[in-house]
């Protein structure tokens, strides 16, 4: 197994929350090693600690128990300004609810990362209108949030999780809040970058047509990891899937 | 296409040109950022200036009372009573002061409050983006006050003007027009003249605004980004 570069490994991760009297434990010893430049997909039903993950691996919580390696670096020994060069420049984040700056234009969205960065406004502004460009937004730039629809939306959020030419894209739920043909083509542009731009994709979802662009699929149930399948495993179900649905 | 996530670790990459290593917010994107943020929410932000404005404008209205009830006890050529009257005008007029200063400070807390509570999940947003602790409360502050210090000077100049209007009858357009050098207050044994004071008051507003987005602001800002993302409002 050691032919793979890991990207991001999980040790013992475990994560309990407090609610009240009674303790929820979201995530138990869990163990994931992801391969530097791969699509996967980590499924499961609501509740089941995959959002929880997602959270782990973004170093967006704290786990009660256990390290996440990014690079092999130990993220529980980043100081609070190295973990937001981390969640700046090596990692894009999408969310269910797109999460785009409301008072702010598609375009100013895209650049806040890169402002933060350090980019000069006007690489900043030629860059952030390139890759609205390659999601299919260039002539959309200069519209707030309101004023585009959900797949739009999201579209910018892919526009802005690129925007320093991350290593990882973390994806949470990316099409649930999209109707199906939508949620296809936003699955599609992510596989799309996956392969062009070799980004890491990490997708939390419980949306079946992920498993179609997946390298590799990771299902978890109530904080395990019940089983992980390889693309050429998924190749047969997925055509009886479709299969089904007409 | 570009390979220069690569290889190496998570901080130890080589940087491309151009580019430097830490987070940075320029305060040139901050102040637009402040701009954008106070024009896009009109109706709150000038909730929270107006809750400022009262309190200033009664302060400054308080204050050119004062100014001018010394002119006309000029004018009158009388002196303002013995000097134990005096001393207790003048500390109800601090006992007036303190009291509108802390109505207004409760006031814009309140609106402050409110204005980080319902922008939780933009400030986790932020933070994912890179933004350390420091920008959201840099944030914040420019926004309290900006807002702080529009609402002071109103303020200022809508408490004085009604006053004008009030003591033209009785002090003529002169004596009006002397209360602005004529002393409001007394600190520490030393008069302050009028528009000394107004201005100080305009300062405190502004000031008063910025400490009421402090604690607020640094409570949001060092919320796990998760924490922040969750809530929904």
């Amino acid at each position: 197994m050691s032919v793979y570069e890991y990207i991001v490994r999980t040790k013992d991760l475990s994560r309990v929350y407090t609610m009240g009297d009674t303790q929820v434990r979201a995530l138990d010893n869990v163990a994931l090693d992801i391969r530097r430049g791969e699509y996967v997909s980590i499924m499961g039903p609501s509740g089941s600690g995959k959002s929880t993950l997602f959270n782990m691996i973004g170093g967006l919580d704290k786990p009660t128990k256990g390290t996440v390696f990014i690079d092999e670096v130990d993220m529980a020994q980043l100081t609070a300004s190295e973990l937001a060069f981390l969640r700046c420049r090596k990692i894009g984040y999408i969310f269910q609810t797109f999460n785009l700056i409301p008072v702010m234009t598609a375009l100013e969205n895209v650049t806040l990362p890169m402002v933060f960065a350090g980019l000069t406004t006007d690489t900043a502004m030629d860059k952030g209108l390139g890759l609205l460009k390659t999601v299919g937004l260039g002539d959309r730039y200069d519209h707030k949030p309101t004023e585009l629809s959900g797949g739009q939306q999201q579209r910018v959020a892919v526009a802005r999780a690129l925007a320093n030419d991350p290593a990882i894209v973390l994806a949470d739920e990316p099409t649930g809040n999209l109707d199906l043909r939508t949620g296809k083509e936003i699955i599609t542009l992510l596989k799309q970058m996956n392969e062009e731009k070799k980004v890491t994709i990490i997708s939390a979802t419980h949306d079946l047509k992920m498993i179609d662009v997946s390298d590799r699929v990771v299902w978890i149930r109530d904080g395990k990891i019940e089983r992980i399948e390889e693309r050429k495993d998924i190749d047969i179900q997925v055509g009886q899937m479709e299969g089904e649905e007409q | 296409m570009s390979d220069s996530q690569g290889a190496g670790s998570v901080l130890g990459e080589p940087d491309r040109a151009g580019i430097q290593k830490q987070i940075v917010l320029p305060w040139s994107r901050a102040l637009q950022m402040t701009r954008e943020n106070i024009f896009v929410r009109l109706g709150r932000s000038a909730i929270t200036a107006s809750g400022i404005f009262l309190g200033i404008a009664f302060l400054s209205a308080v204050l050119f009372g004062a100014a001018a009830a010394n002119v006309k006890a000029r004018l009158d050529l009388t002196q303002l009573g013995l000097e134990h009257e005096q001393s207790e005008l003048q500390a109800r007029i601090v006992w007036l002061a303190a009291m509108s200063l802390l109505v207004a400070t409760v006031g814009i807390v309140n609106s402050m409050l409110m204005s980080v509570t319902e922008r939780y999940k933009e400030i986790g947003t932020m933070k994912c983006l890179g933004a350390l602790d420091s920008f959201i409360v840099r944030l914040f502050i420019l926004e309290a006050g900006v807002l702080g210090i529009l609402g002071s000077v109103a303020g200022a100049f809508v408490g004085a003007g009604i006053m004008m209007l009030a003591y033209i009858g009785r002090i003529g357009r002169g004596g009006v027009l002397e209360s602005w050098t004529a002393p409001a207050l007394q600190l520490g044994g030393t008069d302050i003249r009028l528009w000394l004071a107004i201005l100080l008051a305009t300062v405190v507003g502004g000031m008063l605004s910025i400490a009421a987005a402090l604690y607020p602001a640094w409570q949001a800002a060092k919320m796990p980004p998760a924490a922040a993302l969750r809530s929904e409002f």
